[in-house]
């Protein structure tokens, strides 16, 4: 068995984001936001309070909505991420979010606004696939989407803070897309 | 942070072997409680252990009608999952009551029931803590303690266990399924917690090196009405000032079951043991439940500033009992 100091602090990974392969040597400390945002050039993604409390740094994993400041990047050898930048995909229309937060001027300083979308686009797809939130009936049929009226829309972006107070707004940009 | 060497072993057998190997490794899985405490400085593991990809991420029922639920199942799909929210709702209920999606998306249910306290003193290097460094007194005795225990706590902590999911299965009866050198061992949810005692920077009666694997939840409470209740500073992703999780059957108006368990109390998940001897086999009456509740919520020893933990406390365990409880046109 090698002994603790033989262990090497670094690990190359493979990471696909927004679609393009990447090959990284990464410090096994390095969490994703910070791959992102110095790495990758990715700034999209902010960096909040860095302890998982506020949301701002959302991405997705796979599909999923994580905090990318608690995600060490090396866990995600082999995986997909899928950024702020990458929800435009080849186009150059924006999401259909990101034009809702346009349209609703669902923000003021912007700042939580990449996570929020991310996470919106997240939580969308959760619902979809039948997962419940602390709003659902507990007697609604399991296993079966779950309509996203604005109690299940506030409770599942709780995770997302926005110190400028703009979630009527938000809340409503998300209602525009699920319609 | 320090330097980290990182393994990710292909079996729950390799793990356990790694750790043997690197006696100060710490178990990664979703992360969301062991990074941000490697951030504050309060965890620092030369080795990280990813257990994240081990085949542990699935619910099964066994040929008994016990459910497992895999210990890297993430909390989000534990919660979704048809069996747990039909059988345990619950569990279900307990799990969405904690954290944010993307966290529940992370968090794995070994992690939620390892999670450490969230004690403002335990997180900050700069106060004395006996939970974080032994010895060092307790900043909170004297200190800011709103948030903190009312049942079982010591001259030495007065923390609380900030887990949801651990109050549900305690009530539920459940079993934590461990894998150690010395092979597979299952104790009591209710009793997998420990109370700070002398040894407050043991949580719980894992033993170093030891992996979860899982959780039983028994056939016995699957089906039966169960219900959380949370209380919190706001209406969403915040820790408990008080929580309740309650199993309860009642037959021709008379309680022929019930578990009845607090979080947010306590060093561990508080099971009403008074209160649940005084119902069983009682009428199930509003006055019953009052009375019984009080039996145990007379022994709380509230700190200078969370007194209104007791009423708090009372008000949910009553508000989920008369809930679960069949109104007479539904008997």
């Amino acid at each position: 068995m090698t002994s603790e100091n033989q262990l090497d602090p670094h690990s190359e990974i493979t990471l696909r984001v927004n679609g393009k392969p990447h090959t990284l040597l990464v410090d096994h400390r390095r969490v994703l936001l910070d791959l992102l945002r110095e790495d990758l050039d990715l700034t999209g993604s902010k960096k909040g309070c860095d302890h998982g409390q506020c949301g701002a740094c959302t991405v997705l994993v796979g599909g999923r909505r994580l905090n990318s400041c608690l995600v060490l990047a090396v866990t995600l050898d082999g995986g997909e991420v899928t950024t702020i930048e990458g929800l435009i995909g080849d186009g150059e229309e924006p999401h259909p979010l990101q034009q809702a937060f346009l349209d609703r001027d669902a923000f003021q300083c912007g700042y939580c606004t990449p996570g929020q979308i991310c996470s919106a686009v997240g939580m969308i797809a959760e619902a979809a696939a039948g997962h419940p939130s602390h709003v659902t009936d507990p007697a609604a049929p399991s296993g079966r989407p779950v309509p996203l009226d604005r109690p299940e829309i506030r409770e599942r972006l709780s995770g997302n803070l926005c110190r400028c107070g703009a979630y009527p707004r938000i809340v409503e940009a998300v209602e525009d897309v699920i319609r | 942070m320090k330097a980290l060497g990182y393994l990710r072993p292909g079996s729950v057998q390799e793990a356990v072997e790694a750790f043997a190997a690197h006696p100060g490794a710490r178990y990664l899985a979703g992360g969301t409680n062991l990074v941000d405490l490697m951030k504050l400085g309060v965890e620092s593991p030369a080795v990280l252990i990813d257990i994240g990809r081990l085949p542990l991420n699935t619910v099964e029922e066994l040929p008994d009608g016990t459910l497992r639920a895999g210990a890297t199942l993430r909390n989000s799909d534990l919660a979704a999952h048809p069996l747990v929210r039909d059988r345990y709702p619950v569990l279900s209920q307990a799990l969405l009551a904690g954290a944010s999606g993307q966290l529940r998306n992370a968090a794995t249910t070994g992690g939620n029931l390892l999670q450490r306290t969230r004690c403002p003193y335990f997180q900050d290097l700069d106060k004395p803590c006996n939970k974080r460094e032994p010895g060092s007194g307790c900043g909170a005795l004297q200190g800011v303690h709103r948030d903190h225990a009312v049942f079982g706590h010591s001259v030495h902590c007065i923390a609380t266990n900030p887990s949801d999911l651990a109050v549900a299965l305690a009530a539920l009866d459940a079993r934590v399924e461990l894998y150690g050198t010395e092979g597979t061992r299952c104790i009591p949810a209710a009793d997998f917690h420990r109370l700070p005692g002398e040894h407050p920077e043991r949580d719980t009666e894992i033993r170093p090196g030891e992996l979860i694997t899982g959780v039983l939840l028994p056939a016995a409470a699957a089906g039966v009405p169960s219900a959380y209740r949370k209380a919190r500073d706001r209406a969403s992703y915040a820790f408990a000032l008080a929580s309740v999780a309650v199993v309860l059957h009642v037959a021709d108006g008379v309680v022929d079951r019930i578990a009845l368990a607090f979080g947010g109390l306590a060093h561990r998940p508080w099971r009403a043991h008074h209160t649940e001897t005084a119902l069983l086999g009682a009428a199930a009456t509003p006055a019953a439940f009052e009375g019984a509740v009080a039996l145990e919520l007379e022994r709380a020893e509230p700190l200078r500033d969370n007194t209104y933990k007791v009423p708090l406390a009372r008000n949910l365990a009553l508000d989920v009992l008369n809930r679960l409880t069949p109104t007479p046109a539904t008997l």
